[in-house]
């Protein structure tokens, strides 16, 4: 697929660097020749420098056979204007735009074809965010990762002493828990993944992914290992855009305290958040981390734009006696460096932003794709289609489909009374409601039906496309 | 000298302009025949001749106005009106003195609503006609000052920050010019009068009485054409409608403005002011009926809620009608009133005191400095509808509170040197520097200001003319700086 990235920022750069590997020709645009430069050594791209929202540095870096255009430039208006020139002047099919002010997310009549044509809208921050959210919410998880619009969720969590289901057969999870399907789709052993078997035995320090309808996993989690008091005590260091969302989503029912260092920026934060304790310093300052009662925090978040303040402030709060701490790192080589640590959660942004672009870049009708392990494996939501004769998946079992090694069917989103296989792109709207099947052999897949899959490996993805795409005598 | 003809130049052209407003009074008194029409011809032409003396000798002199002329102007136009306007009621009542005339007349013009007549019952119509209008153009002149004049001034927390901060205040800048802003103003002003005379008629007041009525409600003046105030109607109906009237003039007529342009109600939503207003006024309400009613001062809780929320709405929107004498209530509540007197109107209303965003200011900083110990590295500004408040504006308010508290104290202390007892100086005080009107015991609500000495009367003519100009405008008169070149 040819892809045109315009930005070569945090963003733009891991889109690129994500979408490389997998054998798309990608040119990027960005104003500042020396970043490019550095993406253009390691990696295989083309660069072109100049303004992205200017036609004719669109056309020299190709705009005119390109598929795919992904606008993330710092500037929302910017990704705007170029998504109107690609349509008007380009026609490029899909675009893609970065946009974080959500002045212009709250008018969606302005992505029309007729305005700024964009097709789909994506907001780093607001993904982070709600990633964010969701480990609060489940303090036990390292990941809570959502499919089929919420309905199901795949969540990673370390088994822990404590958790009934150690040294059980996987199998048992159904007799300990008999009302609640939930399916393991793998468990990482040290580096090395596992795909589970019903006699695989689970133990402690392994890291489990499960799927489970979303009311469930609470309970799923509860066998794996003790759970925590739920948190009421935040400590937000860094008030940048994602500390800023965040504390604006925790303040109505968490107690939240928030550290930043710039005054206009903390001025800004105590006019805008309501209940909201801002104060104004440094992450790293030991006196104000014990003035502020850092050892009662049920959680410490570090969320500057810098790794090294956010390790070190991490750190600290977690000596400081803080009962759980997460750090934003954007750097891989220190994601891998810390998480066995001292910090309980390092999360890199660009790693769980790049799954709702992802989606767009999948070949087959990709609902959803979720970057695991820190982009090493990946779980997708696909749509099936045709049928038994024009698929390779529908009108099958579980049990008759063949899998590559590594990869695991791990649920089924059905929705009720879907009859034939009619509109079911990843926009569709529809109301009617869907259930969730926990894979089993002898599962059969309808068309229209939204598997969920699970891979260890990212090499992997092409073979699941490619098995999901529907055959010519469909057409 | 010379500097000041420019100031003398507009204020002659105002006089003028003010001798029409003797027509009114004029015209009644020759429909009630009641002999005062030559009265008021005489003070309209001196009115009208010493207005255009002072304007066409200073012509030459006519320049734009600077900042420091707008002070001189303020203070020197509410003065000399005051000064024409107790002309009339030397020229009818020949023992009065002028001394008391002045107080009547300064106490219409700063819609404070004290009165030193007794007898009003029989006063001549024209006269009691002039004493409302007197509130009423007071009162339309304080709203176009505190809206229109006063910004340009730099005068007041609340102006300086209207002007310079975004979001929902913005609103309050209403038109491009102030000229616009005015008539605007006095637009609404004049329809809210209106409808508040044609309510008060239906209710069940002659035409007089209503016109009167209403004039001195909404520029909440409060003076009466009754001794009794609007207790001699005893009328529940009545009373409603001056609570809502008063409510409404209590609060900013710019958001007045703002909802008629808009025409949706959300404008008093967006008022943070109106917000402070109307939960105060409804909690103070019906605390003060349950406890008169739990004293066993009312046997029913109706009639002890009636009169509360009356007089307690009266007071502490510095208006001033009384409905029974509050001064015989258990003393809680009516110093709560006078409290609330102290605070409660909205800027830009025709209300008296700190005002309300004042007070909003000052209870955040409050806040916000206790919150300081606890957190020592704690970034809360103090906000206002959604706007920081600038530091040199909260010093600006907390300079006011001072000065306004420190002048309560010696005008306080100036009364009790004369003679008078604490709760009357004090009351008196505070009535008066909020417009509001009655205060305690010998001023109280059934009682009037005749009985003081003429120096205790010269201090609160004062008083009111010191609280009407926000403090600062009057006193900076005083200040040697002002008058140096």
């Amino acid at each position: 697929m040819k892809i045109l990235i315009l930005g070569a920022g945090q963003v733009g750069g891991s889109v690129a660097e994500s979408l490389c590997s997998e054998a798309n020709d990608i040119t990027i645009v960005d104003l500042d020749a020396a970043r490019l430069a550095k993406l253009r050594d390691t990696l295989d791209l083309r660069t072109v420098t100049g303004n992205a929202a200017s036609p004719l540095v669109l056309r020299q870096a190709g705009a005119e056979d390109t598929d795919l255009l992904i606008a993330v430039t710092q500037s929302d208006q910017t990704n705007l204007c170029a998504c109107r020139i690609a349509a008007s002047l380009f026609n490029i099919s899909t675009r893609i735009a970065r946009l974080r002010s959500t002045d212009y997310m709250s008018y969606p009549a302005l992505f029309d074809d007729q305005n700024f044509a964009v097709d789909f809208t994506i907001c780093p921050e607001q993904v982070v965010t709600e990633y964010i959210d969701k480990l609060i919410e489940f303090p036990e998880a390292l990941q809570v990762l959502e499919f089929a619009n919420g309905l199901v969720s795949l969540v990673a969590v370390r088994v822990i002493v404590g958790g009934p289901l150690i040294g059980h057969p996987i199998a048992d999870i159904r007799k300990h828990i008999p009302n609640v399907e939930a399916r393991v789709a793998a468990i990482f052993r040290g580096e090395r993944a596992i795909i589970p078997e019903g006699d695989t035995q689970i133990q402690a320090d392994d890291e489990v992914f499960f799927l489970a309808a979303t009311k469930d996993i609470r309970q799923v989690m509860s066998e794996l290992r003790r759970m925590d008091k739920p948190i009421k005590r935040i400590m937000i260091a860094g008030g940048g855009n994602i500390g800023y969302r965040l504390a604006r989503a925790l303040e109505s029912d968490h107690q939240v305290k928030i550290i930043e260092r710039n005054k206009k920026r903390a001025e800004f934060l105590a006019t805008e958040l309501k209940s909201t304790l801002v104060l104004q310093g440094e992450a790293t300052d030991e006196e104000l981390l014990e003035s502020e009662n850092i050892d009662d925090m049920d959680m410490f978040l570090s969320l500057t734009n810098d790794d090294e303040d956010n390790i070190m402030s991490a750190t600290l709060a977690k000596r400081m006696r803080a009962r759980r701490v997460l750090a934003l790192i954007n750097r891989h080589a220190y994601v891998d460096l810390v998480q066995a640590g001292p910090i309980d959660i390092a999360i890199s942004p660009a790693q769980i932003s790049i799954g709702a672009l992802l989606a767009h870049v999948r070949q087959g009708d990709v609902v959803v794709v979720h970057s695991l392990r820190r982009g090493a494996a990946e779980a997708l939501e696909l749509v099936a289609h045709g049928d038994r004769r024009t698929s390779k998946v529908v009108g099958r079992s579980i049990g008759e489909i063949t899998l590559p090694e590594g990869a695991t069917i791990a649920a089924i989103v059905r929705r009720e009374g879907m009859a034939a296989d009619t509109d079911n792109s990843a926009n569709a709207k529809d109301d009617r409601p869907s259930k969730v099947l926990i894979a089993h052999h002898d599962t059969v897949i309808e068309s229209a039906d939204h598997v969920i899959v699970f891979v260890v490996s990212k090499r992997l993805v092409p073979q699941i496309e490619k098995l999901f795409q529907v055959g010519l005598g469909y057409f | 000298m010379r500097a000041f003809f420019p100031v003398l130049n507009v204020l002659g052209a105002m006089l003028a302009i003010f001798s029409v407003t003797f027509l009114p009074p004029i015209a009644t008194s020759l429909i009630y025949q009641d002999n005062a029409a030559s009265a008021f011809s005489y003070a309209m032409g001196i009115c009208l001749i010493a207005g255009s003396i002072s304007w066409l000798a200073t012509r030459r002199f006519k320049a734009e106005l600077k900042t420091r002329d707008g002070f001189l102007l303020v203070t020197l136009a509410w003065t000399l009106m005051s000064l024409i306007g107790s002309t009339p009621l030397m020229f009818v009542y020949e023992k009065m003195s002028f001394t008391d005339a002045f107080f009547e007349s300064m106490s219409g013009l700063t819609t404070t609503g004290a009165t030193v007549m007794a007898d009003l019952d029989h006063a001549p119509p024209s006269i009691n006609l002039w004493r409302h209008e007197l509130n009423w153009l007071g009162g339309m002149g304080i709203i176009v000052l505190a809206i229109a004049i006063l910004p340009l001034l730099g005068v007041g927390g609340m102006q300086l920050f209207r002007a310079e901060t975004p979001g929902p205040m913005k609103d309050a800048k209403l038109t491009a010019r102030i000229s616009d802003t005015a008539r605007a103003l006095w637009l609404i002003y004049l329809a809210l009068t209106i409808a508040c005379a044609l309510c008060l008629r239906l209710a069940g007041m002659n035409w007089f009485d209503a016109i009167c009525h209403a004039l001195a409600c909404l520029s909440l003046g409060g003076f009466s054409t009754r001794d009794a105030s609007v207790g001699a109607f005893n009328s529940p109906a009545i009373e409603a409608v001056l609570i809502i009237f008063m409510v409404i003039a209590a609060l900013n007529f710019a958001t007045h403005f703002v909802a008629w342009k808009s025409k949706s109600i959300k404008a008093y939503w967006n008022d943070v002011e109106a917000k402070g207003v109307v939960t105060l006024l409804t909690i103070s309400c019906i605390g003060a009926g349950f406890y008169l009613w739990k004293v066993d001062y009312y046997p029913s809780l109706w009639t002890a809620l009636r009169h509360a929320t009356f007089n307690l709405v009266s007071v502490a929107t510095d208006c001033g009608f009384v409905s029974v004498d509050f001064d015989k209530w258990p003393v809680f509540v009516p110093l709560w009133m006078l409290f609330l007197s102290c605070i409660l109107a909205s800027s830009g209303s025709t209300g008296g005191g700190i005002k309300m965003i004042r007070t909003l200011i000052l209870s955040s900083q409050g806040s916000r400095e206790l919150t300081r110990l606890l957190h020592p590295a704690v970034v809360n500004p103090v906000i206002i509808g959604g706007a920081i408040v600038p530091n040199r504006v909260v010093f600006a308010v907390l300079g006011f509170i001072f000065l306004y508290f420190m002048s309560i104290v010696t005008l306080t202390f100036l009364l009790m040197f004369g003679g008078l007892d604490f709760i009357s100086a004090f009351s008196a005080v505070i009535a008066c520097i909020n417009n509001a009107g009655p205060g305690l015991n010998v001023v109280g609500p059934a009682q009037n200001y005749g009985p003081l000495t003429d120096f205790e009367t010269w201090v609160l003519s004062f008083t009111m003319l010191l609280g009407r100009l926000e403090v600062f405008s009057l006193l900076i008169l005083f200040t040697p700086g002002f008058w140096r070149k």
